[in-house]
């Protein structure tokens, strides 16, 4: 059991690593709003006394990191049931909850790696990074998130049979989820339904715990983040994994 | 080694596979042959545990696949019609990937692997990644891959589609060697029935969801009092097998064959 999840996590990696261009252009997005919002939105920011925008955006753009690539290594079953190696692993002696859970770990090993990027980046034009401590929460607060999204894109692929509906997800759900998350812009001053917007965005918890280790800096507080993050994550594995199970080819 | 006793499976309204029985034996190379839409690939795929039929049992290597589906699974290797290999790992790393799906210990897996590799004349392209493979190459990598678990049974889908005709020479010549020298059982599926004819010990043809005619390709030949398989099949179905895409090759051909009556 274990050695399946490892083999599929491994399978990930070894994508990840070998695939210059996947990698650059998952990066590419998340660094153009980093430096477009991060210097073109920087000067209102620090004039309207909210302090350092780049050090506001930096968590945002990360989890925006995670989301993308969450999503999108979930969305792979759609590839993999095309380009037929999905077969390979269904007709395998081993269960639907190995392969799901397995394919799991390495997608969001993948957005947390590519997260760690991004924030890496953000050191180059001005985000400070907290301790090591500090660090170690980020990336544990990273972990759920990715995890959570992959396992919402497994469960969306699981029912798609091919990319058609690629850009209704983009713009119908990726999109939707970051923009109202709090991810570019402080929630303590919006109007009331832009609040409660945010606040049924599972994006808004995950945004503001990695602000909190971050920055230091929550709007909802760390222990409700890591409480709905946690029931949330728990809810949508069990979604992806029955979602997963039902595949038929 | 497979018995299937009366299955049939709905899509809906759709009869895809209407009552069949039939059993295949050890060392058999059994083909099973229908147009387009006939219910072979439905069929396969009830036989390899991806779909469950509406009624009906079925056994493969005494495992009924309702009820023990890992060791069904565990028991055959399978080659699909399309090709099922990630094209961003190695040939190596395919290989090692299944080895491991199938729990085959590492030692044994790495020996299999060479041994296989070298069946398949792939030693010299192992750590080279997939996408760089022609065709023939990685039909030949996925046969080595279905192997690697020692499988009693092989089912392969369509295997010689796509291929030119020497490199699906070469495929049937693999596939015969594996039968004697292995004695592994071989299910497969094709639309060239004249290779059918030239490899299979036991046949049956399927349209319309039904199995319409089984036996040794002598005495299906015998039967409809015809000379070929290809023209037996034509006989019992009413259709050529290539119907549906016929290109202008077979509508020749086949006109020859009428011609020559």
């Amino acid at each position: 059991m274990i050695r399946v999840i490892y083999i599929l996590w491994l399978r990930q990696m070894k994508r990840f690593f070998r695939s210059r261009v996947r990698l650059i252009s998952s990066l590419a997005m998340p660094l153009l709003f980093l430096f477009s919002l991060g210097f073109g939105f920087g000067p209102i920011f620090a004039k309207a006394g909210e302090g350092n925008y780049i050090q506001f955006v930096t968590p945002g753009i990360v989890a925006m990191s995670l989301v993308f690539t969450g999503i999108f290594s979930g969305i792979e079953i759609i590839w993999d049931k095309q380009f037929g190696f999905l077969k390979e692993t269904l007709v395998a002696p081993v269960s639907r909850l190995d392969i799901m859970i397995g394919r799991t770990l390495g997608g969001a090993t993948v957005s947390v790696l590519q997260g760690l990027l991004v924030l890496l980046v953000s050191t180059l034009v001005g985000f400070k990074i907290p301790g090591l401590g500090m660090v170690i929460l980020t990336i544990f607060f990273m972990f759920m998130i990715a995890i959570l999204f992959t396992a919402l894109g497994t469960a969306i692929a699981s029912v798609l049979d091919d990319m058609h509906a690629f850009q209704l997800i983009m713009n119908f759900l990726v999109m939707p989820l970051f923009f109202l998350s709090g991810a570019i812009f402080p929630l303590d001053d919006v109007s009331v339904w832009m609040g409660r917007v945010a606040s049924i965005d599972p994006l808004s918890y995950g945004v503001d715990s990695i602000r909190w280790a971050l920055t230091g800096i929550s709007y909802f507080g760390a222990v409700l983040d890591l409480i709905l993050l946690f029931v949330i994550t728990s809810i949508l594995l069990i979604i992806g994994a029955k979602m997963f199970a039902k595949i038929e080819i | 080694m497979i018995e299937v006793s009366n299955v049939t499976k709905d899509f809906g309204h759709i009869k895809a596979v209407d009552d069949i029985s039939f059993h295949v034996h050890k060392g058999e190379i059994f083909a099973f042959l229908g147009p387009n839409g006939a219910g072979k690939t439905t069929t396969i795929k009830m036989l390899t545990t991806l779909l469950k039929p509406t009624s009906g049992h079925i056994k493969v290597n005494g495992f009924d696949s309702s009820v023990s589906e890992k060791d069904v699974r565990a028991s055959f290797g399978i080659v699909f019609q399309d090709p099922s290999l990630d094209d961003e790992l190695t040939a190596y790393e395919n290989m090692e990937f299944h080895g491991v799906l199938y729990s085959v210990p590492k030692a044994l897996r790495e020996k299999r692997i060479d041994e296989l590799l070298k069946f398949v004349d792939l030693s010299d392209r192992r750590h080279d990644v997939v996408k760089t493979f022609s065709g023939g190459m990685k039909r030949r990598l996925e046969i080595a891959r279905g192997l690697l678990h020692h499988p009693l049974i092989l089912f392969l889908d369509e295997p010689t589609q796509g291929l030119d005709p020497q490199t699906r020479n070469h495929m049937w010549e693999y596939i015969k060697e594996l039968n004697k020298n292995e004695g592994i059982t071989i299910f497969f599926t094709t639309h060239y029935i004249e290779e059918a004819e030239k490899v299979a010990t036991q046949v049956a043809v399927i349209d319309q969801g039904k199995i319409i005619e089984q036996g040794k390709p002598i005495e299906l030949m015998k039967r409809t009092k015809t000379k070929t398989l290809e023209d037996a099949f034509l006989k019992l179905t009413g259709k050529n097998i290539r119907e549906e895409s016929a290109s202008a090759v077979d509508n020749m051909r086949l006109r020859r064959r009428v011609m020559r009556r």
